[in-house]
């Protein structure tokens, strides 16, 4: 049996089970907010074009609007300004092999329930590793935080000073871009940085550490709490916008039984 | 005295609401002129430019001299009541459906004697105050009120057709984020409102003044983003056939112009609330109101548009905003003209540079929040249809009026030079 036609059975059996990552593209979910002066992250919406009725009696269609950092979204190297002037940096470019790959799955549920502001440092990713062995070179890295499970105000958490929200420190994300080589990093929350991150060093770190080294990010990713630590697929190829920054699309997971 | 109007009842589900009919909703050309001072609340007749001889009613030419050249002008309101009928039948159904109706003969102390609806509380051969307001037709007529305020005089029968008082009515402000609709709701309860809706988008971001205003009482806050239309027509779904008064408080407003900005996102992003944010609320609200100008006390009444008085000629610095206020004021005569037949007002309330963030740099006069929505109030109150709230606004529309060219050519010349 080839290891397509093998997976096609545990597929087919239930022995290995597809998950889904993803929030629905919801008009009132959260998006990133920035100072009012700067330019905004359109919301998702719909149009109707018609519904069987006069304006196309057999059949229903609708016009969607958003961002390219609306709802469950990939984030492409030249997201960030230190990723601008990379080779391959935009989602048509990028290959399309990086869509499918290993995960790792760092759960931090238990931190981020008890410090909002929670950071995930290198050392609990050490520990994570001598449990679960070393994240492999090309691997996306998923941080668990349930997040996605919190909904209306508490989900970005703003306050006056800003939003609260877990996330990786700048260590953290060093460590796992130069010292491991990761594919991208992933979280549940509105960005892959914390809700303070901008008050980090360099700010927002993930962002800036991540792209400038051409390493991809996905956020607002749902259902995280179905996934092991180690030998699951992720699936998660983003549209193919001409010189796109990111796109919303749609997360999976193999996941073995 | 009048009797004060009492808190209607709920509303029996058994009986077909009241279709609205209208008083005559004809004028000719020179006429109108009488229908445009009523929106604003000013009682103007036509005046000859060549012999000065006052007229009434509306004439082509003047009566004395038959120049072609008569001018509306304000004149003193002041009168006395010299003869008075009460009507109690009429082939006219919208009359017929409300007799007994008071009319009378108006001596005016201008020299002219003028037919108008008379308050109940004018005393025969009373001295009377005149107004001229837009009726059910959206067309101006004359009514003579008590020369002095008396007790409960707003509720008046005949003088509540011509107004839009809150008193007992619904109220929806659609957005509740802003100072100003903040303000809207307060003044509106104030104003005796029974319930007064405050749209909310984007529950998941907090505001300033959310925990103060979700305490008023009598307020009910309701999801809405006019930029959603789904949200809107939930909305509408919702309470749509209980709004009697919708006060649009959705703006986007932004500094700048054309080239100074690099793309048309925050174009776009005004008039996504602009102007789509008022098409989906008049789409989602409009039927229902237009349905219920006639539903007894607390009937649907009015519509507000908040506009920026640089809906009439471009802000250079504002100039996108402002033609996105542009293309709002062009769709609310789009919607005067469908709601024609309602009795509903679309009141259009121009306003200067508010005391907000975004024009923060601004010198003053600005208007507060507070003053936007007393002035809202007032101008429901006496039934008025077109507004200008602020100094600016004021100048700025009574240029436009007098010559909208020449306010263009001084609003885009180059200062100082």
């Amino acid at each position: 049996m080839s290891v397509l036609t093998e997976l096609a059975a545990s597929l087919a059996s239930g022995a290995v089970k597809t998950v889904d990552l993803t929030h629905t593209l919801d008009p009132d979910f959260p998006v990133m907010i920035l100072p009012p002066e700067f330019g905004q992250c359109a919301r998702f919406r719909v149009e109707e074009v018609s519904r069987y009725d006069e304006r196309g009696p057999g059949w229903y269609w609708r016009n969607f609007s958003c961002g390219e950092h609306t709802g469950t979204h990939f984030d492409a190297p030249i997201h960030w300004i230190s990723g601008r002037d990379l080779p391959n940096a935009t989602v048509d470019a990028i290959p399309v092999s990086a869509f499918v790959g290993p995960v790792c799955v760092i759960d931090c549920a238990g931190e981020a329930a008890e410090d909002e502001d929670y950071l995930l440092e290198v050392e609990t990713i050490e520990a994570w590793e001598a449990i679960h062995g070393e994240i492999p070179a090309g691997a996306w890295v998923l941080m668990r935080t349930d997040w996605s499970k919190r909904s209306g105000a508490e989900y970005l958490n703003m306050r006056e000073d800003g939003a609260h929200s877990p996330g990786p420190s700048a260590q953290t994300i060093r460590f796992l871009v130069e010292t491991r080589d990761i594919l991208g990093f992933g979280t549940e929350t509105v960005g892959t940085d914390a809700g303070q991150g901008a008050h980090l060093s360099p700010p927002y770190p993930a962002h800036y550490i991540l792209h400038g080294a051409g390493k991809l990010g996905l956020q607002c990713l749902a259902n995280l709490d179905q996934l092991p630590a180690t030998g699951a697929i992720l699936i998660c190829p983003p549209l193919k916008i001409k010189h796109g920054s990111g796109s919303p699309l749609r997360v999976m997971a193999l996941v073995e039984e | 005295m009048t009797k004060p109007i009492l808190k209607p009842g709920r509303k029996n589900p058994q009986i077909r609401t009241v279709h609205p009919t209208l008083p005559p909703a004809y004028r000719s050309r020179k006429a109108l002129g009488f229908t445009v001072a009523a929106a604003e609340g000013r009682f103007c007749l036509q005046r000859c430019d060549d012999c000065g001889k006052l007229t009434y009613p509306a004439r082509e030419a003047c009566p004395a001299c038959l120049s072609m050249n008569l001018r509306w002008q304000d004149v003193d309101p002041a009168g006395q009541l010299i003869a008075e009928t009460t009507i109690r039948t009429s082939t006219n159904s919208y009359f017929r459906e409300r007799t007994p109706w008071r009319t009378g003969t108006v001596m005016l102390d201008a020299g002219v004697s003028v037919l108008a609806h008379i308050h109940g509380d004018v005393t025969p051969q009373g001295r009377v105050r005149m107004i001229a307001r837009t009726d059910k037709s959206g067309k101006g007529v004359m009514m003579a009120l008590p020369e002095k305020e008396v007790e409960n005089m707003a509720d008046d029968k005949q003088l509540r057709e011509l107004t839009c008082d809150p008193k007992h009515r619904r109220v929806l402000i659609t957005d509740g984020r802003s100072d100003v609709g903040q303000a809207m709701a307060r003044a509106m309860v104030n104003a005796g409102a029974e319930i007064v809706f405050v749209g909310l988008a984007e529950e998941w971001r907090g505001f300033p003044g959310q925990a103060a205003m979700t305490e008023i009482a009598n307020v009910e806050i309701v999801p809405l983003d006019v930029t959603n239309t789904t949200s809107v027509q939930e909305c509408a779904g919702e309470i749509g056939g209980k709004v009697d008064i919708l006060i649009n408080t959705a703006q986007h407003t932004r500094p700048g112009g054309i080239m100074g900005r690099r793309d048309v996102v925050t174009s776009r992003d005004e008039m996504e609330v602009n102007y789509f944010g008022l098409m989906r609320l008049m789409q989602g609200f409009g039927p229902g109101m237009k349905a219920r100008g006639a539903d007894g006390v607390n009937s649907a009444c009015a519509w507000v548009n908040l506009l920026s008085v640089y809906a009439l000629s471009n802000k250079p610095d504002f100039g996108s905003t402002s033609a996105s206020q542009a293309a709002a004021l062009s769709l609310a005569q789009c919607f005067r003209a469908e709601m024609a037949g309602s009795g509903v007002k679309v009141v259009n309330a121009y306003h200067g540079p508010l005391e907000d963030e975004w024009h923060q740099p601004l010198p003053p006069p600005k208007v507060s929040p507070n003053r936007l929505a007393r002035e809202v109030t007032g101008a429901l109150q006496q039934g008025l249809e077109d507004i200008a709230i602020g100094e600016v606004a004021v100048d700025v529309r009574g240029r436009w009026q007098e010559d909208a060219g020449v306010l263009e050519k001084e609003l885009t010349q180059i200062e100082g030079m």
